[in-house]
């Protein structure tokens, strides 16, 4: 059971959360002149990575605000949590 | 040594020192026509197909630890067809009659046992739903019975059809499903795949993919460089890692599917049952202990182990399914890595490389997959063009917007 | 029958009182203190099960919960039933009743054991080489019979009558393990004011110390006197997760024989610990031998704690076989007590030390560098078999000297506990001198917080007698054939696991996973070391290298109930009602599951059924009117200054110049196209707007809607609240709606005029405050009355009143259904499925194209979405004019084919239809605009294909003339 360093409201169980996966998804600022492939992307492709993935949560069962998380994917070890907006920081073991 | 009861009683006598290793514990060759990254039921079915009906036996089959090591080893062995979409159906469909006769055509056992898959359904609206699955599956050729309360409950005992929240009101059953021994799948693709002179490698992890213009060359290997001529991905749960390797991006992420079973009981279930409300289904092994599987934790994950809440809502559908199980004792639990696509479907076929291929995305579904999926990608490598099976599976339904989305949840991969 | 085996003195039992209990239909007693497994022992009852596969005789081989053989049955056949549980962990309570399973007819004669005769035959994994012809005699004969012998006990039948709880807990310090290790860790963090939990499975505190002669356990009573320490017995740690979250088992009631009825049977224990203690101890590891699993046969230190925990004379002559010196202390121990020790059989070829000198002292004779090379004895040991170790660690073809005892002990070292510790991802490391896994280097993840004290650290300094030096011996020579088993309650020999390496299965969890090896409800705890350690010696690899064992949770099973808690019965989730309930309650309403909410399906007369209720009430709406309590529908307030640019980009139609006092329509797709959820929406005022939601949508849109303001318009200024329960919602349609709300309405014109089709107005009605709009989903005139929830049953009440004598009904869900199928209005979810475009349902009307981009719209032009092919929405109308089709039906072109016959499409909604005087039905086939007045096909199993037409799906009013009533 993660224990999730809420940015508003400190840390919580695991359950009080949804994850909205991946992270720094950019929709594509002109839609109309994306090709399909940029589309694709944008809907379909995602980052896997064996370590440290940035990813988006939601304290859905609480201040219901969306924040990001660096957890690494192996170890569950969450490295950092920063507010919507902000660029993902350096983290690293 | 042929496996058959005549042998096993000879053997019996003999004090069973006459067997043979089931496969070769072979060691690279420099250079295969073809080789097949992954030693789990699919890679193994690869190959098998390959030298089998395509003629090409000039195989490795590169295994990063021990063969069925993945997902084939930590399912809950459910074998089934009833899908819902053209795109899937024949496939699996295909893939259960290649169930029906593996253990003969393999020499080995797998102990597929069709005691009938049982979905279970609480409202009208989920009967519909149900009725236009199995009228689906039933003009695709596989077999359906949509059953109301009374026949489900003379088919399983123990159901509490009374929950206030999902009273069952009947149940799309597919007889012909069931379950089956999945380390023997694996096991006795290999033993039938080493007899035809496939090579099977275990302990040679993959470490990236020499390439020249739009091809790749040769494998790079713990165990070495090992040309290939054309080079096959069967790494459910890895897949978007050893595809980076290639230089490719998928669409799809890797999620942890537990599983659990019971402390052994005398036979007290004799179907696979599905509460698909719930995210709960349940079997009982030819061992004895109650097989039980849930929903993903939800997260990206790599870690081959779940945690609590999951455990905690599969129970908690086994209590409401059949309140008797609350003092039956949860033995073990364990975690499988899956490969979740946005659409919920695998992907089988040529990748943007001119002689790289794939089977995985399996989400939940991988082991019944198994045969199939060894069998079509087999026909893929081999022809270099993918079979009618497997065409709708092909990586480019994502760009073109076909996506094969049987639960209608749209692009993100942890809804299902 | 009295306590024949009972020491004269000694012991942790109650000997002033008396327990009686019955096992296999027989009566025995014991005292409070006793487990079934000691109480047994002390009525002389060795015997006490049968083995997994070949049936052996079984008794009871340790005193704790790794208990491989001595599993019963409790209360048989009653509700409480309880399969498989360790005899050696069940306090003894007045009247319990237990069954030794897996035999039959009986304990002592059981037809089973021909397994066991015929064993050359049944080798680990035999099942993979046989039963495969002919085909059908896998499933009808071989496999049921298979299925028969195997499992252990006989799961309940009935619901479980208990009760479970949940706890949650914070702690700086959680100390698992109450044995002198971890008493001092809890005294050492209470003392400086720590929140500790100290936690141990027994039902009392003192561990390992609890088995000794005259044991004292220090520090009690500081324990209890420190504020912030709690101490919780009875309790098992079962799991140990992520970020330092670990699951605790407290069985409440189980050891009590009249229990109070308000307590739980068992409670989960949740905790959150800033710092775990492991002071898991170490489990003493069978040796394997020739006939190491006879009844008789038992670890020394389980020896030791039953004879001087609970008094018990174990036999009359014990034989030890150790490679350590722990099993020296169990020895004297039974030498105390009276019983003779024949010898002690040690691997070593030349023992000495203190407790060496002491067994001579004692005049215990040592047979050094020998081994018990197998036993006999038919249902309980009888004999040793001793034979000395020859250089090459063989016996060299000496058959041995018999050593006569109805006892042996057996110490082949000790596995330090460190289950937990390798759930919480901390690597193991095999240590040589303790031939055992230990706790490895600082490998932890940084959340898990962690430190392992005593035996579970690899520190035996606590131990009287520590098992060093040890001479690891892992498979003992054997004087004959025979079994010596590794993992005894599944049944794997030595030789099941060379079978294994024989045939290519070299990865130990190959082996593991072909002789299934680790695999029983004791997971391993008493088996794995060996196996690893024979498998490596096959190989000569060393240890290390084969392998090691993840310990997965849970450390010991753990019932359902209790990971269930509350969660189960009306419990198990969440059941919505409407402030209306009980007036659809009064009136006969059957109820429907829609989301978590119940709604009212349909509201039958006396004597009608499904059909009769919906067709009468399908007619009244129409001909009179009708009343649908719709507050299910999601309502989301959204305000704010962007609240129109935040409608434009969300729906696929216009909101720049929806003016306060009006609605529209409108739809969401995902932004891969598909529809997600549609509703009408209200203008408030200019920046201030009331959106509906479907019912079982309402929850997820919010979700997202919340997800994109926040995510990916942060710029935009609007704010969301759900609203839907803060609203009562009933529909008032047909063509007397008007007249029917007119006298209970003010301060609101109600004609046609003042208030046209698609507006809102704030009104009083009944005398509540509410609002009303003249929106309809059923193609009549309809006003949708909304008041505070609280007012809802009496504004429908007062509403009814006027209603009901006018032919006015009350209808439901299946009559809405109708009702707007007649009209060809989709109900997302039934006739789209998450791949359904608004193209496909040809509401091109309602996507912009002008507007600028919403959500959706880049999706919907991906180049197979906008191919001909697919499937469309159509009305279908049978040829017959009197079969109604079957929801869930697939349309295909031809009256005749064979399987797999290509589809064209499905039925999502199909209806006789009172008021368009024949059946309806809604379909998505391909390419279905263009197909309008073809004839196509609907299979039906076991019927003849039935002949439809393609129609608009449009069936009544298609003018929409009521609308405007």
């Amino acid at each position: 059971m993660l224990l999730i360093p809420c940015p508003h409201c400190g840390p919580r169980a695991e359950v009080e959360f949804r994850c909205g996966g991946e992270a720094h998804v950019v929709r594509p600022a002109e839609p109309e002149s994306a090709s399909d492939e940029v589309w694709r992307d944008y809907l379909f492709v995602r980052k896997s990575p064996k370590g440290v993935h940035f990813e988006r949560w939601n304290h859905a069962h609480g201040c219901q605000r969306w924040f990001n998380v660096a957890r690494d994917t192996v170890s569950d070890e969450i490295l950092a949590v920063y507010r919507m907006g902000e660029a993902p920081p350096e983290v690293g073991r | 040594m042929r496996y058959s009861i005549i042998n096993v009683l000879k053997q019996g006598l003999a004090g069973q020192k006459g067997w043979q290793a089931a496969w070769r514990d072979a060691t690279p060759k420099p250079q295969y026509d073809v080789v097949i990254v992954g030693g789990g039921g699919h890679g193994l079915a690869t190959a098998y197909y390959l030298a089998k009906l395509h003629g090409i036996t000039n195989v490795a089959v590169l295994e990063k630890g021990w063969i069925g090591s993945g997902n084939t080893g930590r399912n809950t062995t459910i074998v089934r067809s009833n899908y819902l979409l053209p795109g899937n159906e024949p496939f699996y469909e295909h893939s259960l009659k290649l169930w029906e006769g593996m253990s003969r055509d393999l020499n080995f056992n797998v102990m597929f046992s069709q005691r009938g898959v049982l979905n279970l359904c609480h409202s009208d609206a989920q009967r519909d739903a149900y009725a236009r699955r199995g009228n689906a599956m039933l003009m695709m050729g596989a077999d359906a019975e949509l059953l109301d309360a009374d026949q489900v409950r003379r088919m399983v005992r123990g159901l509490d059809f009374q929950n206030p929240r999902f009273p069952i009101t009947g149940g799309l059953l597919q007889r012909r499903g069931g379950t089956a021994r999945h380390d023997a799948v694996a096991w006795g693709y290999a033993r039938a795949a080493s007899e035809l002179g496939v090579d099977i490698i275990q302990n040679c992890e993959v470490t990236g993919f020499v390439r020249d213009d739009d091809r790749i060359t040769a494998v790079e290997t713990s165990r070495g460089r090992i040309a290939a001529g054309k080079v096959g991905l069967a790494v459910a749960g890895h897949s978007s890692l050893l595809a980076e390797m290639a230089g490719i991006r998928l669409p799809i992420e890797s999620h942890v599917l537990q599983a659990f079973v019971s402390e052994g009981l005398k036979p007290w279930i004799d179907t696979v049952v599905t509460f698909g409300a719930g995210h709960f289904y349940i079997s009982q092994s030819d061992k004895g202990g109650l097989v039980f599987g849930g929903d993903i934790d939800g997260y990206a994950s790599y870690a081959q182990r779940g945690n609590l809440p999951v455990v905690e809502h599969v129970a908690a559908g086994a209590v409401a399914l059949f309140p008797a199980l609350g003092r039956v004792r949860l033995l073990r639990s364990w975690g499988g890595v899956m490969d979740m696509t946005p659409d919920g479907s695998p992907i089988i076929g040529k990748l943007p490389i001119g002689n790289l291929y794939m089977t995985g995305g399996w989400c939940y579904g991988g082991f019944k997959a198994t045969p199939a999926s060894g069998w079509c990608l087999a026909h893929t490598i081999a022809n270099d063009a993918p079979h009618a099976l497997n065409e709708a599976m092909s990586l480019e339904r994502f760009a073109r917007g076909r996506a094969i989305d049987e639960r209608g949840a749209g692009p993100r991969p942890n809804l299902h | 029958m009295s306590q024949a085996f009972r020491l004269g003195s000694g012991g942790r039992i109650d000997r002033s009182a008396s327990l009686r209990f019955r096992f296999d239909g027989q009566s025995f007693q014991g005292h409070p203190g006793d487990t079934l497994a000691s109480a047994l022992l002390a009525n002389g009852v060795h015997l006490v099960g049968r083995s997994f596969k070949y049936h052996r005789p079984r008794g009871i081989m340790t005193a704790g919960s790794e208990e491989p053989n001595a599993l019963v049955q409790l209360a048989p056949a009653k509700a409480r039933t309880e399969p498989n549980v360790r005899a050696t962990v069940v306090e003894l309570k007045n009247g319990l009743v237990a069954e030794s399973q897996n035999r039959w007819p009986s304990l002592g004669f059981d037809l089973g054991q021909l397994n066991d005769v015929l064993s050359p035959l049944f080798p680990a994994g035999f099942y993979y080489k046989t039963f495969m012809w002919p085909k059908a005699f896998w499933e009808r004969v071989y496999e049921p019979r298979i299925r028969a012998i195997a499992g252990l006990g006989v799961a309940p039948a009935k619901p479980d009558p208990d009760r479970y709880l949940h706890r949650h807990a914070h702690c700086d310090v959680l100390v698992v393990g109450g044995g002198p290790a971890g008493i001092a860790a809890a005294l050492e963090a209470g003392r400086s004011g720590k929140r500790v939990i100290l936690v141990d499975e027994q039902a009392e505190l003192g561990g390992g110390l609890l088995a000794l002669p005259d044991a004292a356990v220090e520090g009690l009573d500081e324990l209890a006197a420190l504020p912030e320490v709690r101490v919780l017995t009875r309790t098992t740690c079962t799991g140990y997760y992520d970020h330092n979250y670990l699951v605790m088992l407290e069985r409440v009631t189980d050891h009590l024989a009249e229990p109070d009825p308000d307590l739980p049977r068992q409670r989960l224990w949740r905790v959150r610990a800033g710092e775990v203690v492991l002071a898991t101890g170490a489990l003493e590891r069978p040796l394997v031998f020739r006939g190491n699993d006879r009844p008789g046969v038992m670890l020394a230190s389980a020896a030791r704690a039953y004879v001087n925990r609970w008094a018990v004379r174990l036999g009359s002559r014990a034989v030890v076989f150790t490679n350590n010196d722990t099993a020296y202390a169990a020895a004297f121990d039974l030498h105390r007590a009276g019983i003779e020790v024949g010898c002690i059989v040690d691997v070593r070829p030349e023992p000495k030390g203190k407790l060496v000198a002491e067994a001579r002292e004692l005049g215990i004779r040592i047979r050094a560098g020998s081994v018990v090379t197998g036993t006999e004895g038919p249902l309980r040991v009888n004999q040793a078999v001793v034979a000395p170790l020859d250089q090459a660690g063989g016996i060299g073809g000496y058959l041995g000297t018999v050593e006569p005892c109805d006892l042996l002990l057996v110490s082949g070292g000790w596995n330090p506990n460190v289950g937990l510790f390798s759930q919480a991802r901390g690597r193991l490391r095999f240590d040589d001198a303790l031939a055992a896994f230990v706790t490895g280097d600082a490998s932890l993840p940084r959340e898990q917080r962690l430190r392992s004290v005593g035996g579970a650290a690899g520190d035996f300094s606590g131990f009287d007698a520590p098992p060093t030096p040890l001479l690891p011996i892992w498979a003992v020579p054997s004087d004959r054939r025979g079994k010596a088993f590794v993992d005894f309650q599944n049944d794997v020999t030595a030789k099941d696991l060379g079978l294994a390496l024989t045939e290519g299965l070299r990865s130990i969890e190959h082996v593991k996973r072909f002789t299934t090896t680790g695999m029983g409800t004791d997971q391993g705890k008493t088996s794995n070391v060996n196996a690893l350690a024979i498998v490596a010696e096959t190989l000569a690899k060393p240890v290390a290298e084969v392998g090691t064992t993840t310990f997965r949770p849970p450390y010991v099973p753990v019932t359902f109930g209790a990971l269930v808690g509350h969660s189960r019965g009306d419990l198990f989730d969440v059941e919505r009602r409407t402030a209306m309930h009980d007036l659809a309650v009064a009136r006969g309403a059957v109820f429907e599951d829609v989301g978590n909410w119940k709604r009212a399906w349909y509201f039958p007369k006396p004597g009608e059924d499904m059909h009769a209720a919906v067709v009468r009430e399908t007619r009244q709406v129409r001909e009179a009117g009708g009343i649908l309590d719709a507050s299910t529908l999601g309502k989301i307030d959204v305000q704010g200054r962007d609240a129109r640019t935040f409608l434009n980009r969300v729906y696929t139609n216009a909101w720049s110049k929806l003016a306060p006092g009006m609605c529209r329509y409108g739809l969401m797709l995902r932004d891969d196209g598909m529809v997600y959820d549609d509703g009408v929406t209200a203008c408030l005022d200019d920046r201030h707007f009331h959106m509906t939601t479907t019912t079982g949508g309402a929850p997820r849109v919010l979700a997202w809607l919340e997800d994109l303001l926040q995510t990916e318009w942060p710029e935009l200024e609007v704010y969301l609240t759900s609203v839907t329960e803060q609203w009562a919602t009933m529909a008032v349609n047909g063509p007397l709606a008007r007249e029917i709300l007119a006298p209970l309405v003010e301060d609101c014109d109600l004609a046609a005029e003042a208030f046209p089709h698609m507006a809102w107005r704030a009104a009083r009605i009944a005398g509540v405050q509410g609002r009303i709009f003249r929106i309809s989903f059923t193609g009549e005139l309809a006003f949708e009355v909304n008041v505070p929830a609280d007012q809802g049953a009496a504004v429908l009440a007062a509403i009814l009143e006027v209603a009901e004598p006018r032919g006015v009904t009350l209808y439901g869900t299946e009559t809405m259904h109708v009702l707007r199928a007649e009209k060809g209005f989709i109900i997302v979810g039934q006739e789209t499925d998450g791949t359904t475009t608004p193209i496909d349902l040809g509401m091109d009307w309602i996507v912009a194209k002008k507007k600028g981009d919403f959500i959706g719209k880049r999706g919907l032009e991906r180049p197979d979405l906008v191919a001909g092919d697919r499937k469309q929405l159509v009305g279908l109308l049978t040829k017959d004019q009197k079969t109604v089709l079957v929801e869930g039906a697939q349309v295909v072109a031809t009256p005749t084919g064979r399987v797999p016959w290509p589809m064209l499409g499905h039925v999502t909604s199909a209806y006789a239809s009172p008021n368009a005087g024949r059946p309806i039905a809604l379909a998505l086939v391909a390419g279905g605009h263009a197909r309008h007045g073809q004839t196509l096909w609907v299979p039906m199993p076991g019927k003849r294909p039935i002949p439809v037409e393609i129609t608009a799906p449009v069936f009544f009013d298609p003018e929409n003339k009521r609308l405007h009533g």
